[in-house]
């Protein structure tokens, strides 16, 4: 209480100027949150029907209790929800066991194959006795999750080499690549989910019917891709002239030269922007609600729907957000936490 | 045998470089024997550091010829790393890899250019910084080191692919005066040891102390060619005078 004292004095009360600042801000805050925390806690309805909301004043929470698990996971049968819970844990449990970098070693990239493999196992079923749950069923938490961490696990490396294709001196490769980044750069990712819904199928042979699921990822990892690339460029050039030329001097060919010297650094500089635009693409794969697979906020969205539960959209975005809020602000403590890990001593 | 001695290890035959309109190099002849050590002086824009770094192809010429170790430098990849191979190169701001150990920086290009077991690699890498005495830091990373540390390592790691010539771009002019020692030091004791070095310096000491020969250049240009005590106490071309004058007072 004392230290919490001095740290005040100290940072909010120091000049008379920056005490009334200090007191306005508070002020401020008050005004703003108070109602809110009314609104969210002491006059919310905790319990009843949706009749009893109408006549409160404050957030039906009833309302959230009652879609909870619905926007959750969607479609997925009530009587299997185990499947996708476990798949979720596994999924976060095994994300936090790989955030420390001395832990990326080829067993835990095994483990992670064996976990995917499982995890798809889990959800669709129809092996040993398990039921199966077709694709279309999917849907909330776990549709989100796999839409951006799949796009994220393959436009990482599909971004780094368009960039290195970019940077590089082969012609055709760069032209391929610089054409290929600014065409997808320069559209909307919903005309590319579009077109991934619409016309995938038209270039396809006859016959091999691609899941609607399968083709939205595809264009969110041809998306990520672009950018992904775009960012890692950055860190390429970022990387110094001097560090090029001493690996040539060493003799190093130019992948060698690459990979162990210029992406080490290049990547461990752009882990900001890199973790700027995974956040981005979580929140973006929201956009697949426009071909109708059941993301997030499209189960979020069907709830609204429901006939006896009209007319509670600030509740149920509010508790969407706070999902959305929970997972991005991991990504960026850990985006924090990483910068630290590869911190080498002092710089050059 | 007496006739490969008599081959130069480096020949530049009229060898000429632009950078877009800007004249470089112009019509360098140069033939350097195995073991020689030349010391490369001359005002700043007069080409010497493009010269040493045309000679490992870090830049490319436009004309004339360049042999080192009787492979001719042109776009050819494999004739490229076989050159590389055999020429060590150190430079003004030492390039270090910073996201990797002293020990790593070293041991990377043997493991992975010359194929050698990492203890091996590691065995002889360990030798070396005894040698340039830094052996108790080979586990630091290169930002905890002091510049003239640092520099040593840059020395070590070229070493370490047992180079047959080595070239240094300006070693000792980003350090402070009190590392300038050190560093000469090392390469006083590795000119001993009958290397074949190539020195962008103004390190007039050390010219002295080492150099064979002396090479004035200016304006792209090799204006004059003598031995240090000639060049030194009796400079021949009026720019050679003019520079010898402004740099000893």
């Amino acid at each position: 209480m004392e230290g919490l004292a001095r740290w005040m004095k100290k940072n909010l009360f120091s000049t008379p100027l920056n005490s009334a600042v200090s007191l306005v801000l508070i002020g401020v805050l008050f005004q703003a949150l108070g109602p809110l925390f009314d609104w969210l806690f002491l006059k919310a309805t905790w319990e009843g029907t949706a009749q009893t909301c109408r006549h409160g004043e404050g957030a039906c929470l009833v309302f959230i209790k009652e879609k909870f698990i619905f926007i959750l996971f969607g479609f997925y049968p009530r009587e299997h929800l185990w499947r996708p819970i476990l798949s979720i844990i596994l999924f976060v449990s095994m994300s936090f066991y790989s955030r420390k970098p001395e832990r990326w070693t080829r067993r835990t990239l095994w483990r992670w194959l064996k976990l995917c493999l499982l995890i798809v196992f889990l959800m669709k079923g129809g092996f040993f006795g398990f039921e199966e749950v077709s694709i279309d069923k999917w849907g909330g938490l776990p549709l989100t999750l796999m839409l951006s961490f799949i796009g994220l696990v393959f436009s990482y490396p599909i971004g780094i080499l368009l960039a290195l294709g970019r940077t590089g001196h082969l012609p055709f490769v760069k032209a391929i690549s610089v054409g290929y980044i600014e065409l997808i750069r320069g559209v909307p990712m919903i005309s590319l989910l579009f077109m991934a819904s619409v016309m995938f199928p038209l270039f396809l042979p006859e016959g091999i019917v691609l899941p609607k699921l399968l083709r939205a990822q595809t264009a969110i990892i041809m998306f990520m891709s672009a950018y992904m690339a775009e960012v890692v460029r950055g860190g390429l050039s970022a990387v110094g002239k001097g560090q090029y030329e001493a690996a040539d001097a060493l003799g190093l060919n130019y992948w060698q030269k690459m990979l162990k010297i210029i992406l080490p650094q290049a990547l461990k500089i752009v882990i900001p922007p890199t973790v700027n635009t995974a956040i981005g693409m979580f929140k973006d794969t929201s956009l697949v609600v426009i071909i109708a697979l059941s993301d997030l906020l499209m189960t979020t969205k069907t709830s609204l729907k429901d006939p006896k539960w009209l007319g509670f959209s600030v509740e149920a975005y509010l508790f969407v957000s706070l999902i959305y809020f929970i997972f991005c602000f991991s990504m960026s403590r850990y985006s924090r936490q990483l910068e630290e890990e590869f911190h080498y001593g002092g710089r050059l | 045998m007496s006739d490969q001695q008599n081959q130069p290890i480096i020949e530049c035959v009229d060898m000429n470089k632009w950078f877009d309109e800007f004249h470089v190099l112009k019509d360098i002849n140069l033939k350097i024997k195995e073991g020689e050590k030349i010391v490369i002086c001359g005002p700043s824009g007069s080409g010497k550091s493009t010269l040493i770094r045309c000679l490992n192809r870090l830049e490319s010429h436009q004309n004339g010829t360049i042999k080192v170790d009787g492979i001719t430098l042109n776009d050819n990849l494999k004739n490229l790393q076989n050159v590389r191979k055999e020429v060590g190169m150190v430079f003004q701001h030492f390039n270090l890899f910073p996201h990797l150990s002293i020990l790593e920086n070293l041991t990377l290009a043997p493991q992975w250019v010359k194929k050698q077991p990492k203890e091996e690699a590691e065995a002889f890498a360990m030798k070396l910084l005894e040698r340039v005495a830094i052996a108790d830091q080979a586990h630091k990373y290169p930002g905890q080191l002091s510049g003239g540390q640092q520099q040593r390592v840059a020395i070590a790691r070229s070493l370490c692919m047992q180079p047959k010539i080595m070239l240094f771009d300006e070693p000792t002019s980003a350090l402070d005066p009190e590392m300038v020692k050190e560093v000469l030091d090392v390469m006083v004791d590795l000119a001993k040891e009958g290397m074949t070095m190539l020195c962008v310096t103004h390190e007039m000491g050390f010219a002295k102390q080492v150099a064979d020969r002396v090479i004035f250049m200016d304006d792209g240009q090799i204006v004059e060619e003598a031995e240090p005590e000639t060049f030194f106490s009796n400079p021949r071309h009026p720019r050679s005078q003019e520079f010898l004058a402004q740099i000893l007072h």
